[in-house]
């Protein structure tokens, strides 16, 4: 058995990459990729916890996040394609019309 | 409802309403038949024609018709002297005024009624042919139906004011013919007397209804005087309560005649309204005949012969009235010599016989005046019809001329200058003959009508009033002068104009009507000889008038009038037909009578006096009041520059200063601070969204932080 | 509810039905809207005839208050407001007026009015329903809610439809109003708070001498305003050469009449002594309009500025009857107002109808259009001849009996001789600026319009139109005895009251 602080810590390592993905990455896909990296990180955690305390709430949990997850690719990748359609790129560093 | 006065002995005074009503419905059917017309033939095809004959036929039996009635009422009044008052409806009823439609039939009236609906009728026919060669030369064929509608308005409206039994009834009349006049002498409104297109004629008959309404002034006050001292417009009543009011207040008595006075002023064209009578001669000559020498301007002769009770009582309102006349007929007898138009001289000849006239109901010679309205009404009527018969013959004339020799069009041609006429009684035999006539019985030779009248009325003032027989005298002096002068000059003599060579005799309708009002001026005279036996006419309006004063003939007096107009006559003779005027020639008066030739025939600048004193400071103070007063400085200075501008210059100063400096400054600094503060904030919004991912993390990590390490 | 089946209150909201009726309608469709409007101002008159004359509930012969709807209405603190509406010989003939002329003012805009017909009609509609309001309240506050509501509809009347200064004129029009109904509501509070009702049956003979005057004042700052009397006048010009003919129409045929009206309704009868006080003043003043606005017409070269100043003239001789304080001076008065907005009416009518055709309204350009147009030339010289008081027409009727009333020839005498024979000289400047008027427009040769514009005489619609209006000028002037009646009753109640009021 192994023990459940080896489950955190690749969880840990696995969410700081897929944070350090994020801000320092300028194409959004691999951003994107990033984010997804960062809610298996979070997978991960739940289902180790849930293997320790004995309950399915956790691995629910993770169905639950998979899903929206999909959910979020779906939109995500659409709103890739539609930005790179008008602005033919996706480097994040070119959408920043939000500047104050 | 008309007929229910009707009894069996005055079977027809129950009829007299129809004098009124049948020369209305004349007026309705010339109105709208043609538009009947125009409709049937629209919706079925018809080809009907209201023709110029329909509209003379309709118009001429409604006249017919009022002399039917008025012959009727005569008839009945033979049997009760004492006539009839028929009411028809009431009128204004109103706290204590009381005022009806009320007819009212007696010798008075009657004679009236006679005298208009007789020249009125033989006018209308005489017309039917006038107009329909006048409405050719002047071009506009569609007027002919409009002038018999307006001659039956001027019958039926002369109808009231002669048949009225209250004074606001006779005022009704009154202002009636005043309006038909206004229209009548603008018939032509669109051009001068020459037809060229001018404001004259439309001109002259605003002047008449504004001089007339000038006059109604005075008949207005003296109305409101009699109601307010005697209670009533009720001729009766009125009458009865005068001599209490001239015991009390006499003044108050004479006040009403001298307002009455000028009222009569107005409409009988005496000094000092007279000056609107001359332009009317811009109307038709028919109208001239039957309007301004017949009937309508003998409305104030009328009015005083009504009133004779009231003015009886004061012999002063008889004396001013008496010498108002005389000096009115003493004054236009002297422009008349002075005109060269055939028109004027007949018009001022009217003023001055008006003068006449109200010189002798003033006098108190009731019958005298009425007796010369009569006859002045056939004998005036004759000339200016015969005088239109004259323009037609020239115009005629004139056509002729254009035609045969292609003269130019463009000459104006005044085909009523006498100094245009000359040797007519060739051409126009019948017209020269019963001018004559007219001129005999005007000029007062024995045994025209014009004589025995005014012989009359001479009479009276030598007995009652010695100043005004003396200016009477020298009027009738000069009348048989300006008449001789003016026969000499039309029909006497050499042709001065080739129009006059050429002019033609006027066709039957229009000599016979002429024909018939000589065969009255010749006669009419024997109405009333002063012979005892014969004052029929006085005898007649006894029954009105009450108990008359019956004169005999006086030899003394008669032959004077004769003689001086024998003299006068002959004096004309040697001056304008001894030898006879040639084309160009100046007036053999100029040279004798100098600067007072140059007054006569400018009709002494009267009009020009009235146009600069009375009309110009009028229209210059109407100028000024608009203008000035009322936009200037009301409108524009008080209202727009003192209470709009310094209402608006309060809103500025609110505004400006007080708002924008102010008020509108302390939002400003908290606006400004606002601003500051977030153009700080605004830095950090990069628009990177790493930054904000960076942020969020570091959110993140200080809430954990905090939590796991401060709120434990 | 029983108040909303009330005769009068039928007779004064009834158009509000044809404003429903036209909110439902496209404003696109136009012939239907005019439809729609004239046909209920019609019926608006059929019901104030019936109310008035078939109903039964209306004695012509009885001088009080009749058709009384009468309710509580604001009640709250001490106030004694009502709804409270009631007919007498001194509006019935207004408010006649008033259903008469709307839909001859409705017809006369068929081609006139091409924009936004729609809200015309509404905001006509409304007028209306204003006016009659005004003419059968009863209650000072009603009345005085009724009186600034009209001005609502006429200042859009004036300034959408109007000339081309209409914004001046229209802003000019509510201002001056305003100013003077200010005054009047302050007296018309202290009224109510005083003498605790505001019906004005029940303040007659209570109101205190010695408040009497200023009241009056308040009063009179409101109703001369309105009338215009002199030297009130300086809006009345603006607002009717700017407003559409058919608000002129109604603007000097009804709503100058308010002004009047008020001083017959409520100056005379709530302040008996302090209008005999300031009869003189009135009568005066009454005079110099007259005179005045007679000289001023006679200058104007715009035919509608020449009518509008008539009206200052004519409106002189109104006030000068009314407080002549006799049976004479006040019956000539009501019938006079009747008269002007006939014949004045008529005038605006007749002076739109050309407009509406030549687009200029300029005398010096018109002349001989008698020629081209008998119709409408003979028509408006009937009118002309109405206006300027010829015997036999309407106009003569009232001046006369005014004038006589004035004189001081009938019973009771505050009139003045002075006064009635410098008002008689009114009548021969009347006859002036009149045929200057005819005459530049219709004799003389052919000025610049007539000759190089194309013209029509008067279509079958503008002669039905004008019609109405000639009928009751010749009734009135032949027969006027009805018209005497349906006032007289009253009219010597009021007369009673003044003596009365003289002798204390």
């Amino acid at each position: 058995m192994i023990p459940v602080t080896y489950y955190i810590i690749f969880s840990a390592v696995l969410f700081s990459l897929g944070t350090l993905g994020v801000l320092i990455r300028r194409n959004s896909l691999v951003i994107f990729m990033s984010i997804e990296l960062m809610l298996n990180a979070a997978n991960l955690s739940f289902v180790a916890f849930s293997r320790i305390h004995e309950s399915f709430s956790g691995q629910i949990f993770v169905f639950f996040i998979m899903a929206v997850a999909a959910a979020e690719v779906a939109v995500g990748l659409a709103l890739i394609v539609t930005i790179y359609r008008s602005r033919h790129t996706i480097d994040i560093d070119g959408m920043s019309s939000l500047k104050g | 409802m008309l007929f229910s006065e009707t009894t069996s002995s005055g079977q027809f005074f129950g009829l007299v309403p129809w004098i009124v009503f049948a020369p209305i419905i004349g007026l309705l059917i010339n109105i709208f038949a043609p538009y009947l017309v125009r409709w049937l033939n629209q919706t079925f095809k018809t080809e009907l024609v209201w023709s110029e004959t329909a509209t003379g036929l309709v118009a001429s039996l409604a006249a017919g018709a009022t002399f039917v009635i008025a012959t009727l009422q005569l008839i009945s009044l033979g049997q009760h002297h004492e006539g009839a008052i028929i009411p028809v409806a009431e009128w204004i009823h109103v706290g204590p005024l009381a005022l009806d439609w009320n007819f009212r039939v007696d010798s008075l009236s009657t004679t009236m009624m006679l005298v208009v609906s007789g020249v009125g009728t033989l006018i209308h026919i005489y017309a039917i042919g006038y107009m329909h060669e006048d409405v050719r030369f002047k071009n506009d064929v569609g007027r002919y139906n409009r002038f018999f509608v307006f001659l039956n308005l001027f019958i039926a409206a002369m109808m009231i004011l002669v048949s009225g039994d209250s004074y606001l009834m006779l005022f009704v009349g009154w202002e009636g013919v005043g309006l038909a006049s206004f229209l009548l002498i603008g018939f032509w409104y669109d051009m001068d007397t020459l037809g060229r297109p001018s404001w004259a004629n439309s001109n002259a008959a605003k002047k008449a209804f504004i001089t007339n309404r000038v006059g109604d002034f005075g008949f207005l006050i003296a109305g409101f005087l009699i109601f307010s001292y005697m209670g009533s417009f009720q001729f009766d009543t009125v009458f009865a309560a005068a001599p209490e009011l001239a015991h009390a207040h006499p003044e108050i008595l004479l006040l009403i005649t001298v307002f009455m006075l000028i009222g009569v002023a107005g409409k009988s064209a005496q000094i000092p309204l007279y000056v609107w009578l001359p332009d009317a001669m811009a109307g038709p000559t028919p109208v001239s005949a039957l309007i301004h020498a017949a009937t309508m301007v003998t409305a104030g002769v009328y009015l005083v012969t009504r009133s004779a009770p009231i003015f009886s009582l004061s012999h002063d309102a008889q004396y001013i009235v008496a010498t108002v006349g005389a000096v009115t007929a003493l004054f236009a007898a002297t422009i008349a010599v002075g005109q060269y138009d055939i028109k004027k001289v007949l018009a001022y000849s009217t003023i001055s016989q008006l003068g006449f006239m109200v010189a002798a109901v003033g006098m108190g010679a009731y019958v005298a005046g009425m007796f010369h309205l009569v006859t002045h009404a056939f004998f005036k009527a004759l000339l200016f019809l015969s005088a239109g018969s004259v323009i037609l013959g020239l115009e005629r004339g004139h056509h002729h001329l254009a035609h045969g020799h292609h003269a130019d069009h463009a000459e104006v041609f005044d085909p009523g200058d006498m100094r245009n006429m000359g040797g007519l009684r060739k051409q126009m035999p019948v017209t020269f003959w019963v001018y004559m006539i007219g001129t005999l019985a005007l000029a007062g030779i024995f045994p025209f009508a014009g004589f025995w009248s005014k012989d009359e009325i001479l009479l009276d003032a030598s007995r009652h009033f010695p100043h005004v027989y003396w200016i009477l005298t020298a009027a009738a002096f000069l009348t048989a002068f300006y008449m001789g002068r003016q026969v000499w000059m039309v029909f006497f003599g050499e042709a001065r104009h080739e129009a006059a060579a050429h002019a033609q005799e006027s066709p039957l309708i229009v000599t016979i009507p002429l024909m018939i009002l000589a065969a009255l001026s010749a006669l009419g005279g024997f109405m009333n000889l002063p012979f005892a036996g014969f004052h029929n006419f006085a005898h007649w309006l006894e029954h009105t008038l009450g108990e008359i004063e019956v004169l005999g003939l006086d030899f003394a007096v008669a032959g004077i009038s004769t003689l001086l107009a024998l003299v006068a006559s002959a004096f004309s003779w040697f001056l304008y037909l001894r030898k006879p005027l040639t084309s160009g020639q100046p007036d053999p008066l100029k040279k004798p009578l100098g600067l007072l030739f140059v007054g006569m025939e400018n009709k002494w600048f009267i009009d020009e006096a009235y146009q600069h004193f009375i009309l110009n400071a009028y229209a210059n103070l109407s100028k000024f009041l608009a203008q000035t007063i009322d936009w200037d400085f009301w409108h524009e200075w008080f209202h727009n520059s003192v209470i709009a501008k310094n209402f608006v210059g309060l809103t500025r100063f609110l505004a400006d200063p007080v708002d924008l400096g102010v008020v509108d400054n302390l939002s400003k600094v908290l606006a400004d601070w606002v601003q500051e503060t977030s153009q700080t904030l605004r830095e950090m919004q990069t628009g990177y969204v790493r930054h904000y991912a960076l942020s969020v993390l570091v959110g993140v990590v200080a809430i954990l932080g905090y939590l796991l390490l401060v709120s434990r | 509810m029983n108040f909303l089946f009330e005769p009068l209150t039928i007779v004064t909201f009834f158009p509000l039905l044809g404003v429903l009726a036209l909110l439902l309608i496209n404003s696109e469709q136009k012939t239907a809207i005019r439809w729609t409007a004239l046909v209920t101002a019609l019926l608006a008159f059929v019901i104030s005839l019936w109310a008035f004359f078939f109903s039964g509930q209306y004695d012509v012969a009885a001088p009080g208050l009749q058709l009384v709807a009468k309710y509580d209405w604001i009640t709250v603190a001490g106030w004694n407001i009502r709804y409270y509406l009631a007919a007498d010989g001194l509006s019935i003939l207004l408010v006649l007026l008033t259903t008469f002329l709307t839909p001859i003012a409705i017809l006369s805009t068929w081609t006139a009015i091409e924009e936004r017909v729609k809200d015309f009609m509404i905001f006509f509609l409304m007028l209306e329903i204003g006016m009659t309001g005004v003419f059968l309240s009863q209650d000072l506050f009603l009345f005085y809610i009724f009186w600034e509501f009209t001005l609502v509809p006429m200042y859009f009347l004036i300034g959408i439809w109007g000339g081309p200064r209409r914004m001046y004129a229209a802003v000019k029009f509510f201002l001056y109003t305003m100013a003077g109904s200010i005054l009047m509501l302050l007296a018309i509070l202290w009224l109510g708070i005083n003498l605790d009702t505001f019906a004005v049956p029940e303040l007659i003979g209570k109101v205190p001498a010695a408040a009497q005057m200023l009241l009056f004042v308040a009063f009179t700052a409101a109703f001369a305003i309105k009338v215009p009397m002199w030297p009130l006048h300086s809006w009345l010009p603006d607002a009717h050469v700017e407003a559409p003919t058919a608000g002129s129409v109604i603007l000097a045929g009804v709503l100058l009449k308010m002004g009047t009206y008020g001083f017959l309704r409520f100056n005379l009868p709530l302040f008996p002594e302090a209008s005999i006080q300031a009869a003189p003043v009135i009568g005066a003043l009454a005079v110099i309009g007259i005179i005045y606005g007679a000289a001023v017409s006679y200058a104007q070269k715009d035919v509608k500025k020449l009518v509008a100043y008539s009206s200052v003239s004519h409106l002189g001789f109104v006030m000068l009857g009314m407080f002549a304080m006799n049976s004479l001076g006040i019956q000539g008065a009501i019938l006079q107002m009747i008269n002007h907005g006939l014949s004045t009416g008529a005038l605006f009518l007749l002076v739109g109808m050309i407009y509406e055709q030549t687009h200029t309204r300029e005398l010096a350009v018109y002349g001989g259009l008698w020629k081209i147009m008998p119709v409408y030339g003979a028509l408006t010289l009937i009118v002309t001849l109405s206006s300027m008081g010829l015997p036999g027409l309407n106009g003569f009727v009232g001046e006369f009996t005014i004038l006589l009333g004035a004189w001081g020839a009938g019973s009771g005498s505050y009139g003045s001789v002075w006064f009635a024979a410098l008002s008689a000289i009114g009548v021969i400047l009347a006859a002036i600026y009149m045929l200057y008027m005819f005459q530049k427009m219709f004799l003389g040769p052919a000025g610049e319009i007539t000759k190089h514009h194309p013209l029509h005489d008067l279509n079958w619609r503008e002669i039905a139109t004008l019609l109405p209006l000639l009928v009751f000028i010749f009734w009135i002037g032949l027969y006027p005895k009805p018209f005497f009646d349906l006032m007289s009753p009253t009219v010597d109640e009021l007369v009673k009251l003044l003596s009365a009021a003289a002798l204390r």
